[in-house]
């Protein structure tokens, strides 16, 4: 084949797929506000996204908090600017790390689940006897996921930013022999209410994207254990991927013009 | 409505995978109250047939009516009113594998009908039972019967709402024979009780003799010929005395090659 039909080909496919992603999630998210509504499965969901993730996630904030304030202290204390630290801590997780950490450690655990779930139900027929059982599988299966996604991860990252914002203050008290109270009013002062609540939208807007994307790529799965497998991969990758992308273009939206 | 509408009716249906052409001009009439048996070579589009009358597969021509409405011209609300009246067993069971055996043959029931969490399970412990599954059972999880238990467990999920229209899909494969006897039984009991329409595919051709009114047999996309039960041993048709005699030797060629 030539180059340049090659190329062409490449981006017509593109097309198509970001065309059937789009179609799907249209059609997902409007089954979100009409009826009926599977309330045990959402609860289910909640669980399974929400409170089993915590430990993985509660780790993963304290660790990169303990980090950040360690490389902090390194890096400043080159030009006596240590006081700054706790500062520097508490924005850096609350808007950066804890949603994102938080994000990708769930897109992990949860994107994989779902992806492998949904596409085991795929190939047994599993979703076609849903069909036939006249229950809807968009509302059964993939409505709770997305609803429950998009609520729990903003309470995760809460979470995480507390436990991160704690890794800083143990390193610093511990180790770095700042006061501790003198850190904690540090770390309040220049902090605002922004600061938070941006990185909050951004965990939510993060649930949806995964969710989204261990469906998409779980219910369209082809072929036998293959099929999932790669499904589960797809719905890793991308979510991951996305998860970036749209933190940048979320950070953009949600800081503009300061 | 008159008393003589087919219940279900297929015209000239087709149905292409890529360049695979299963189904190639597919007609079937199914009266109401009927039991229908389809038989056919493996992969000749047997349970492609059922998935398309359900709606899970789009069939590209031709057109299929049940209750005398094309199910491709149907609104959200008639397309949950026509799912509605559907049992199907398939070939694969299909549990739900996150929900115990009682959960699954009571879904419908409790998902779509409501029905209070008490009564349901009786009707699933009663609908077990007449599969020859014992209570305990029920709170199982399908991964922990034999495969030819989850099929008893799927048969019981596919009547249990008692739908007015019954797709089983080999039904007794993976069964012994004397189960097997026992699940022809209950078809041909679910269809006088009932009322029930039904349409199985089954390769078994001693279950065939005994739940159909009428059989069909299918090849190359096409009915090659149909009718009743009693027609199957003088059907004059080389293809079906071939299937029903299992013979390797006729018109029907295997896609094998000799060692
Ligand atoms: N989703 C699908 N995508 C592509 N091809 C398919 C699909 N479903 C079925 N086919 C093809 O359609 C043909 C008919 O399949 P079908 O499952 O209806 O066979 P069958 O008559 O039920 O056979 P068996 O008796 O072995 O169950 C097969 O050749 C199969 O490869
Ligand atoms: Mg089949």
């Amino acid at each position: 084949m030539n180059p340049l039909a090659l190329i062409g080909h490449t981006f017509l496919e593109f097309l198509q797929a970001t065309g059937r992603l789009g179609y799907f999630t249209a059609r997902a998210t409007s089954h979100c506000f009409r009826r009926p509504f599977y309330f045990r499965q959402i609860g289910k969901q909640l669980l399974d996204i929400g409170y089993f993730s915590l430990p993985v996630v509660g780790l993963t904030a304290l660790f990169t908090g303990m980090v950040l304030a360690l490389q902090s202290h390194s890096g400043f204390s080159r030009f006596d600017a240590e006081s700054a630290i706790p500062t520097v801590v508490v924005l850096s997780i609350t808007r950066e790390l804890g949603p994102v950490m938080a994000g990708l450690m769930v897109a992990g655990r949860i994107g994989a689940a779902i992806a492998a779930e949904l596409g085991t139900m795929r190939v047994t027929e599993q979703i076609d006897a849903l069909t036939t059982l006249s229950t809807n599988p968009y509302k059964y299966l993939i409505v709770p996921r997305l609803i429950a996604g998009t609520l729990v991860l903003p309470l995760l990252v809460l979470v995480a930013d507390i436990i991160g914002v704690f890794g800083g203050f143990l390193v610093c008290v511990a180790r770095l022999h700042f006061n501790a109270a003198n850190y904690i009013s540090q770390s309040w002062q220049y902090l605002e209410h922004r600061d938070v609540t941006s990185g909050l939208w951004k965990a939510a807007a993060f649930g949806f994207i995964i969710a989204l994307m261990g469906c998409y790529n779980g219910f369209n799965s082809k072929g036998g254990a293959q099929g999932v497998g790669t499904a589960t991969t797809n719905a890793v990758v991308t979510a991951s991927i996305l998860i970036l992308v749209s933190n940048y273009l979320l950070t953009g939206i949600l800081f503009a013009g300061k | 409505m008159s008393d003589n509408q087919p219940k279900i009716e297929l015209t000239g249906v087709t149905k292409s995978f890529d360049d695979k052409h299963v189904l190639r001009g597919l007609d079937l009439t199914i009266a109401k109250g009927e039991s229908v048996v389809i038989i056919g070579g493996s992969g000749t589009g047997k349970s492609v047939t059922l998935k398309c009358i359900l709606g899970l597969l789009q069939h590209d021509k031709g057109t299929i009516k049940v209750d005398g409405q094309d199910i491709k011209k149907m609104s959200g609300t008639e397309r949950d009113e026509h799912l509605d009246k559907f049992g199907m067993l398939f070939q694969g069971s299909a549990l739900f594998d996150s929900l115990p055996v009682w959960r699954n043959v009571a879904f419908k029931l409790l998902q779509a009908h409501h029905m209070p969490h008490k009564e349901a399970r009786e009707r699933a412990i009663a609908t077990l039972a007449s599969v020859g599954l014992s209570p305990a059972v029920g709170d199982l999880y399908p991964a922990e019967l034999s495969g030819g238990m989850q099929k008893r467990v799927a048969l019981a999920r596919a009547i249990a709402a008692k739908p007015e229209i019954i797709f089983f899909d080999e039904p007794t494969t993976g069964l012994d024979p004397i189960m097997a006897d026992v699940i022809n039984e209950l078809i041909v009991k679910c269809v006088h009780e009932l009322g029930a329409t039904t349409l199985s595919i089954t390769h078994d051709m001693a279950s065939a003799r005994k739940i159909a009114d009428r059989i069909a047999m299918l090849h190359e996309g096409r009915i090659i010929w149909q009718g009743p039960k009693r027609d199957i041993d003088h059907s004059g048709n080389p293809y079906v005395d071939q299937f029903i005699h299992g013979r390797a030797e006729g018109p029907i060629r295997m896609q094998v090659r000799r060692f």
